[in-house]
């Protein structure tokens, strides 16, 4: 459902039914893998977020049982982290869409005249990739850290209080987020950017639109596979993302999102239930909320 | 008159280029362009391919800048004003129809631009013009080529636009289809009394069509005049071979009357009349159509009244039903054309056959050009030797069955 905003080209007719057996023969490896490896550990994550645990057992051990309250129980102690996690997803996609669609809008439009500087362009946004993101983001927070110069710097030039911090904060995390997911949002963007027609636009300006109108009611629609794309594969994984929030990176005791408390839960206080109850919660509000926002956004019907 | 794009053009407006020049980097679309086009008109811009009239087209849309001189709509100078501020509205070849949009939004797109009153009861009724109401909500991608045509077409009049640009607009439609077309923009020009200005390289719809036709080449208009003018008296050898088929001859004028120069070709007497040749000494270039020469059989007798060439030979005859072609290979002179109407049953001639041919002096016309440049062209792009290229491909076609 979410991937119908990926797909580019118009969906084509059925094949011949003569070909269905070979179809079906192609598509074993990739079913059996399914079941295997999303399927299997699906199950079991949701038979785990209804165990309760053991009558005489140790911390850690759970029976097989119905137990749902374990659902009401996250939601209870959780809710300002699943809250949290939205926020700053949102917040970060916002922010990476802005960084980006001008980026992208010049490297797929206007550097279309110049092949080697939109080469170039595209591989200096790939580049943070060739470097692990637990790196990076360990080297943003020394640079961000109360002892490195930027901080001193706006300290001394009276910017930030005496006594304020960046790092631990949630414009940190957002930071962090939007830093790490803009390559996501940057690419799929480009990819649309860089097929737009520009006919339309001097047809739109032809019609009396001044540029802005023809951003806004031309460019904006017929890039608007890409927005999505750009848009999902930023806000999935960085709802879900636990290591920019971690006290260890970017993150304070204040910052802590939902991966952190799944992470806290299975790892440190042995409570797996609650930790599988908390994942299903996160896909699942994931898979509504993308759900809704394709279907709103109206990007079936485009090209 | 001062034109704002806020209200409809009452009528037609005038377009004026003058001294235009466009370089892009590398090479010189147009060296030098000085244009009026009357309100009410419609203008059509002839030309190859690459001969600049596409440019010049969106230099008066406004999307491009000219290097050099002024653009006047209606005496307003709009040369440094943007697209979407001139009263002017463009047909696209490729059409350009927003895909996200239904037909009636793309209609009223720029009617809600322009913040006027009830836009889709006017862009329904401009549907209605060009008969695609019914498909008002569709899409365009779910239209044939002609009925995005036509939408293209309904999105820009429903503008009333002061000018009205045509950019090869017709060039993907199907004969019947583009038949049909040529006939409605004909009736909308006259209902509506827009000035037109139709860029296309199909000389036979810029004659049909246009009430002036300019015929452009390299970057410069080389004749501008009605169709029938054009046709009948060419100035140049690339009109003379653009604007239908030619037989031209260069020669040395060696008799001047008062009322035609006679010009030796290659040891035959040609008569032009005076008032229809551009040059009457020296060395010269004279042609005729190929439907204003007969072919005979046998050798006419001589008169004052009629060029005689011949006799030649006949070295293929294509028949198409209305007519027939014959190319005639003359000693010293090349190979001519002849159109014969058949009037008979079938050709009269065989291949093979001795042929002489004649017109009526008439007839004939001289052009402006230098003789050396007619003779051979250098272009590739230039008609006469695309045709040559044609015809011998056509000949070692049928050699080979």
């Amino acid at each position: 459902m979410a991937f119908a905003a990926f797909a580019t080209a118009e969906v084509q007719p059925q094949a011949p039914r003569k070909k269905s057996r070979i179809a079906l023969f192609l598509l074993l490896p990739g079913i059996l893998y399914l079941v295997l490896f999303f399927l299997t550990p699906l199950v079991s994550l949701v038979l785990t977020s209804l165990q309760a645990p053991s009558e005489f057992g140790d911390i850690g051990q759970y029976d097989y049982a119905f137990n749902w309250q374990n659902y009401v129980d996250v939601v209870e102690a959780y809710w300002p982290h699943i809250l949290r996690s939205f926020g700053y997803a949102l917040a970060a996609t916002v922010l990476a869409l802005a960084f980006s669609y001008p980026l992208a809008y010049f490297i797929g439009v206007k550097a279309r005249r110049w092949p080697l500087l939109q080469s170039l362009m595209l591989v200096l946004v790939i580049a943070p990739f060739f470097i692990s993101f637990l790196l990076r983001t360990l080297a943003w927070k020394q640079i961000l850290s109360d002892e490195s110069f930027i901080i001193t710097s706006l300290k001394a030039l009276s910017l930030m209080a005496p006594d304020a911090h960046f790092t631990g904060t949630p414009f940190a995390v957002i930071f962090g987020l939007t830093y790490n997911f803009i390559p996501f949002m940057t690419l799929p963007l480009y990819t649309t950017l860089e097929r737009l027609d520009l006919r339309y636009l001097e047809a739109g300006s032809d019609l009396y639109a001044n540029p802005f109108t023809v951003f806004r009611k031309v460019t904006i629609p017929l890039s608007m596979p890409g927005i999505v794309a750009g848009t999902l594969l930023t806000f999935i994984p960085a709802a879900g993302d636990y290591v920019n929030a971690s006290r260890d990176f970017l993150g304070g005791p204040d910052t802590q999102m939902m991966g952190n408390v799944i992470e806290a839960n299975f790892l440190v206080l042995l409570n797996y239930p609650a930790a599988a109850a908390l994942s299903i919660i996160l896909m699942s509000a994931i898979l509504v909320l993308v759900g809704v926002y394709v279907k709103r956004s109206g990007t079936e019907d485009l090209l | 008159m001062t034109v704002s794009i806020r209200e409809f053009a009452e009528r037609g407006a005038d377009l004026e280029l003058v001294g235009i020049q466009k370089r892009f980097p590398g090479f010189t679309a147009i060296e030098e362009l000085d244009l009026t086009i009357p309100a009410g008109s419609f203008f059509a811009l002839l030309g190859p391919s690459g001969c600049g009239k596409t440019t010049t087209l969106r230099l008066v849309a406004g999307l491009e800048e000219p290097t050099q001189g002024r653009i006047l709509i209606g005496g307003t100078d709009v040369t440094s004003t943007k697209a979407h501020q001139r009263p002017v509205n463009t047909v696209f070849q490729s059409y350009a129809l927003f895909p996200h949009m239904s037909i009636l939004e793309n209609v009223g797109f720029g009617l809600k631009r322009r913040r006027i009153a009830d836009a889709e009861a006017r862009a329904h009724e401009a549907l209605r013009l060009v008969e695609l109401d019914h498909l008002a909500q569709r899409r365009p991608a779910q239209l044939s080529g002609g009925q995005q045509q036509r939408v293209a077409l309904a999105r820009a009049i429903v503008n009333r636009p002061a000018l009205l640009l045509l950019d090869e607009p017709l060039g993907a439609l199907d004969l019947k289809l583009r038949r049909q077309m040529q006939l409605e923009l004909k009736s909308i020009q006259e209902e509506v009394g827009l000035t037109f200005l139709h860029v296309t390289h199909d000389q036979e719809e810029a004659m049909t069509m246009a009430d002036t036709v300019a015929v452009m080449n390299k970057g410069a208009i080389e004749q501008m005049g009605a169709p029938e003018e054009l046709y009948e008296l060419p100035r140049t050898a690339f009109v003379a071979n653009f604007l239908g088929q030619s037989n031209l001859f260069t020669g040395t004028v060696v008799g001047t009357t008062d009322t035609a120069i006679t010009v030796d070709v290659q040891g035959t007497p040609v008569i032009v009349p005076t008032a229809r040749a551009a040059r009457h000494q020296g060395e010269v270039t004279i042609g005729v159509r190929p439907e204003k020469v007969a072919l005979h059989r046998e050798a006419p007798a001589a008169s004052s009244e009629r060029n005689l060439i011949g006799p030649g030979r006949v070295i293929d005859v294509s028949f198409s039903g209305v007519s027939t072609q014959y190319l005639v290979a003359v000693p010293g002179l090349g190979t001519l054309t002849v159109f014969a109407q058949n009037i008979g049953f079938g050709p009269v001639a065989a291949e093979g056959a001795e042929a002489w041919i004649s017109w009526e002096v008439e007839h004939g016309f001289g052009l402006e050009d230098e003789p050396g440049e007619t003779t051979r062209f250098p272009a590739d792009t230039d008609t006469r030797s695309i045709a040559a290229q044609r015809r011998d491909a056509l000949v070692a076609e049928l050699e080979e069955h």
